[in-house]
């Protein structure tokens, strides 16, 4: 498995929405390179026979009765909101200018 | 009857609370204000506390008093702890109180809704004291992660009380609750115990909902009871477990046995099993000591003592740290400066959506919560996803081969619940790598989702500090940990001469020593 580096990281924190300094990437680059080194010995340790484990007690076709049940007024959903307009959530431009 | 006082008051069980409040010889105000002056007096010094909810809490202790006063058919019908306080880690919602999750990105927020654990605390009756400390979103083993300064151990404020439920351990520890809710991803609940000499229950994944605990890795995270007594646990998951259609992983089954289970008194003829590679090189020599003493005294208890292998759990921790920030990255993507709490502008250049989301983040979430998104993010991107999301979760399978098969030879598995004793407040913080290593043993139950029980098995020889026993048991076999571990308690109280708090430093106004230790 290749290394992370500074570059990966930066495109990492573009694409989870996290502005980082230039000190914060380099830091954080080597304290993921670290981590990412104790965690390869994972990638050896299993064949293609084992299948995966996505959760841990098996339980499949989990429904309920098709009926409305609680939902929150428009006023309760937004009550933690920075900021909204008329019942609705506001954000900023959704598009870039150009 | 004696008069107790407050000191006195506050050191008793919930299951003695329970009685005594029953037996109308306390009201629940009383109680109720004792902890709060308690939490007033000590608090300061412990910092286990995010918001002290007094108002609400005497409100419910006179409801409690008021019913019992006037007796009759409501009285009869009140939960058997009407009236005991309890306190609440601050990553389950609450109506009424602020919800913080220990992050900045929180700050001031208020919960439309009630998480299950809460709802059926109010049915119970049961005052809620406050919401307690934790590293932020629950990524940490030393509450030193948390945006609102680190919680300190009762033992010696100079170190930590572990993590992430460090507020509700240190909370139960320092007298300021009887009982807490914990949560507990990677250990969340038993390391805190541990290393604060108090009790902490994992139960089976999916036995308590986890409707309303904001979720940092929801296929490994649980809720569960945080206590001074093994008994305390298992009243208190009877009070918060059961299936909920809120949560579709809820399971149905009953778990109604538990307190049954802690008052069996024997363990004859049950096999417990050593996990060779949980113990030994790693572990500090007076917890390995500790633990030795515990199998001595369950041995002599009548328990078979047998060794079981568990080889893939050395590839445990490197799984749980692809699995784990994996769900972290996908869970904490909602914190987008739109729904809730904080949203922090660009300095400069285009105000869009994403450069705003990005400012949010960056001032919202802590060091340790961005170090996991980006380890999540890169461990699901494209190309790596084989190699290490896929690959832990084949990993997950081998750890429950692992326990199955330990299980076959062994009713109840047995380790210390962490490596060392609790470490200086920012030891390891620099460090990352060295943190997660106290997870260690508390990991593989999470992966397996089988239920997992600390308690204090004594102090560790070279520094006086707690030490904890860790119990593991099949899924939905959580009855088990009550009934062995509620054994070696009573046995190791009776070789104390009491319980191990009894030897903790004494805290707050009557202490003589400011910040005083050892």
């Amino acid at each position: 498995m290749a290394a992370i580096n500074r570059d990966d990281v930066a495109h990492l924190a573009r694409l989870a929405h996290i502005e980082m300094s230039a000190e914060e990437l380099d830091r954080m680059a080597g304290e993921l390179a670290v981590i990412v080194d104790s965690v390869k010995s994972v990638s050896e340790a299993a064949g293609d026979d084992v299948p995966a484990t996505s959760h841990p007690i098996p339980l499949s076709n989990v429904f309920r009765e098709d009926v409305v049940g609680h939902t929150f007024t428009a006023e309760q959903a937004l009550s933690g909101a920075p900021d909204s307009f008329e019942g609705r959530f506001k954000v900023p431009a959704i598009l870039d200018e150009d | 009857m004696t008069e107790l006082n407050n000191s006195e008051l506050i050191r008793l069980s919930a299951a003695q609370l329970a009685a005594k409040l029953a037996a109308r010889e306390v009201t629940s105000v009383e109680v109720t204000q004792a902890y709060l002056d308690r939490i007033a007096d000590v608090d300061g010094q412990v910092n286990a506390f995010l918001h002290v909810n007094a108002e609400e809490a005497l409100a419910v202790a006179a409801e409690v008093d008021a019913i019992r006063a006037a007796g009759g058919a409501e009285a009869e019908a009140l939960h058997e702890l009407a009236g005991v306080p309890i306190a609440v880690k601050d990553l389950i919602v609450t109506i009424g109180q602020p919800t913080t999750a220990g992050s900045k990105i929180l700050e001031g927020w208020h919960s439309p809704y009630d998480a299950t654990v809460i709802k059926k605390l109010r049915a119970a009756k049961m005052p809620i004291l406050g919401k307690t400390n934790l590293d932020e979103f629950a990524m940490g083993s030393s509450t030193e992660h948390s945006a609102y300064g680190p919680t300190r151990n009762p033992w010696d404020l100079d170190r930590i009380p572990g993590g992430s439920g460090g507020g509700s351990a240190a909370a139960v520890a320092a007298f300021e609750a009887p009982l807490a809710l914990g949560t507990d991803t990677g250990g969340s609940i038993r390391q805190p115990g541990a290393v604060t000499g108090t009790v902490g229950m994992k139960p089976t994944y999916g036995a308590v909902s986890r409707y309303g605990a904001i979720a940092m890795a929801s296929s490994l995270d649980q809720i569960g009871p945080v206590s001074r007594t093994v008994l305390d646990s298992a009243l208190l998951q009877e009070v918060i477990g059961g299936h909920d259609p809120f949560d579709s992983t809820s399971l149905t089954d009953p778990f109604d046995t538990l307190v049954a289970a802690a008052k069996t008194g024997n363990v004859t003829g049950m096999k417990i099993g050593i996990i060779k590679e949980l113990h030994g090189e790693g572990y500090q020599a007076g917890v390995e000591n500790r633990f030795n003493e515990s199998l001595e005294l369950l041995k002599e208890a009548g328990a078979e003592i047998v060794e079981v292998s568990c080889p893939n759990f050395k590839y445990a921790l490197g799984a749980y740290y692809l699995i784990m920030p994996s769900e972290v990255s996908s869970n904490l993507a909602k914190f987008d400066g739109v729904r809730y709490g904080l949203r922090v502008l660009p300095e400069d250049g285009p105000m869009t959506i994403e450069r705003v989301m990005a400012a949010t983040r960056a001032a919202g979430f802590g060091d340790e919560v961005k170090r996991r998104i980006i380890l999540g993010t890169y461990a699901l991107s494209a190309g790596y996803y084989d190699a290490y999301y896929g690959s832990a979760q084949k990993v997950r399978t081998l750890i429950q081969r692992d326990f199955d098969a330990a299980f076959a030879q062994a009713d109840v598995l047995i380790s210390p619940t962490a490596p060392t004793t609790a470490f200086k407040l920012g030891e390891k913080l620099d460090d990352p790598l060295a943190m997660y290593l106290n997870d260690v043993a508390t990991i593989p139950a999470n992966m397996a989702g089988i239920p997992g029980l600390s308690l204090p098995g004594g102090l560790a020889d070279e520094d006086g500090l707690p030490v904890g026993i860790q119990l593991l048991a099949p899924a939905r076999e959580d009855a088990r940990l009550y009934r062995v571990g509620a054994v070696l308690e009573s046995l190791l109280e009776e070789k104390w001469g009491g319980p191990l708090l009894a030897k903790a430093p004494v805290l707050g106004s009557s202490s003589t020593i400011a910040g005083g230790s050892n």
